[in-house]
């Protein structure tokens, strides 16, 4: 199986949740669309992991995966704090630093 | 061989289909679920990839944990029917640029590459299997091992005091400031 399949739909899905990102409103799905990119990184850890043989690779994505249940657990309280002070989560609401 | 390309071919077609999916659905609860088969599809490949301990990794703290909290959340503010709101068209815009200036070089560069590496082989069970992947964390990364472990600590503190509510007391004195 030809590597580039493999970093291919690593970046399709890359891409995917980077037009969330930058086109969705909804800070869930904004998140949400972050968790894929964090994945499609990972897919493209691992299979670098398979071409050279090397099983440190993995570890990153073991590493990569706990930052992101970090992230996660802070991102949604934050979200639902917000939530509580304005009934939205639109991000286009969240503008109080704006000057 | 062609076997192999056959299931290859379904599992990235179904990757592709269910992020598209929680991209374009317009009830977040179905997004998270698109999501939840997304990273279950992604541990399948893992483990032809030869990351047994990743990919069991993936599917209990991806697509149990971390995705059972988005839907906790989702169900928590009742935000499953989010008013849809067209983007700007400004913004539609420069997303395409934005995306056109990732997509090209990563095509180029994959399409210039194809066939000119070794494709990849299938390792042997021993590479990624959780006794492998064991040793080396608790030998040559003992030290980001206790980082992240400190990182879980924080952010299970972080999480409890920013969604922590005002207790009685801080109530009644902000109700006897507003008085005086």
């Amino acid at each position: 199986m030809p590597i580039t399949y493999y970093l291919g739909l690593s970046v399709i899905m890359f891409v995917i949740g980077f037009i969330g990102v930058l086109l969705r409103r909804n800070a869930l799905l904004i998140f949400m669309s972050l968790e894929l990119m964090f994945n499609s990184a990972n897919l493209a850890f691992v299979t670098f992991a398979n071409y050279y043989h090397l099983p440190n690779a993995q570890l990153f994505v073991f590493f990569v995966m706990t930052v992101a249940a970090a992230e996660v657990a802070i991102g949604l309280a934050l979200i639902v704090a917000i939530f509580r002070k304005k009934q939205s989560i639109n991000v286009d609401q969240v503008s109080d630093l704006k000057g | 061989m062609v076997f192999g390309y056959i299931i290859y071919g379904l599992i990235a077609l179904l990757i592709i289909v269910t992020a598209a999916g929680m991209l374009i659905s317009r009830n977040t609860v179905y997004s998270a679920l698109f999501l939840v088969l997304n990273f279950t599809l992604v541990a399948i490949l893992y483990f032809t990839l030869g990351a047994p301990f990743i990919a069991l990794t993936q599917i209990s703290v991806y697509a149990g944990a971390i995705m059972i909290l988005f839907l906790f959340v989702i169900m928590l503010l009742g935000s499953e029917k989010m008013d849809w709101q067209e983007p700007l068209k400004n913004q539609r815009l420069v997303a395409g640029i934005l995306v056109f200036l990732v997509l090209l070089p990563a095509a180029v560069l994959l399409i210039s590459q194809t066939g000119a590496v070794p494709p990849l082989t299938t390792p042997d069970p021993e590479f990624g299997s959780p006794a492998t992947i064991g040793n080396i964390l608790f030998t040559q990364y003992t030290l980001p091992f206790l980082v992240i472990g400190f990182l879980l600590l924080v952010a299970t503190i972080g999480a409890i005091v920013l969604t922590k509510t005002d207790t009685p007391r801080q109530r009644i004195e902000a109700m006897e400031s507003k008085k005086d």
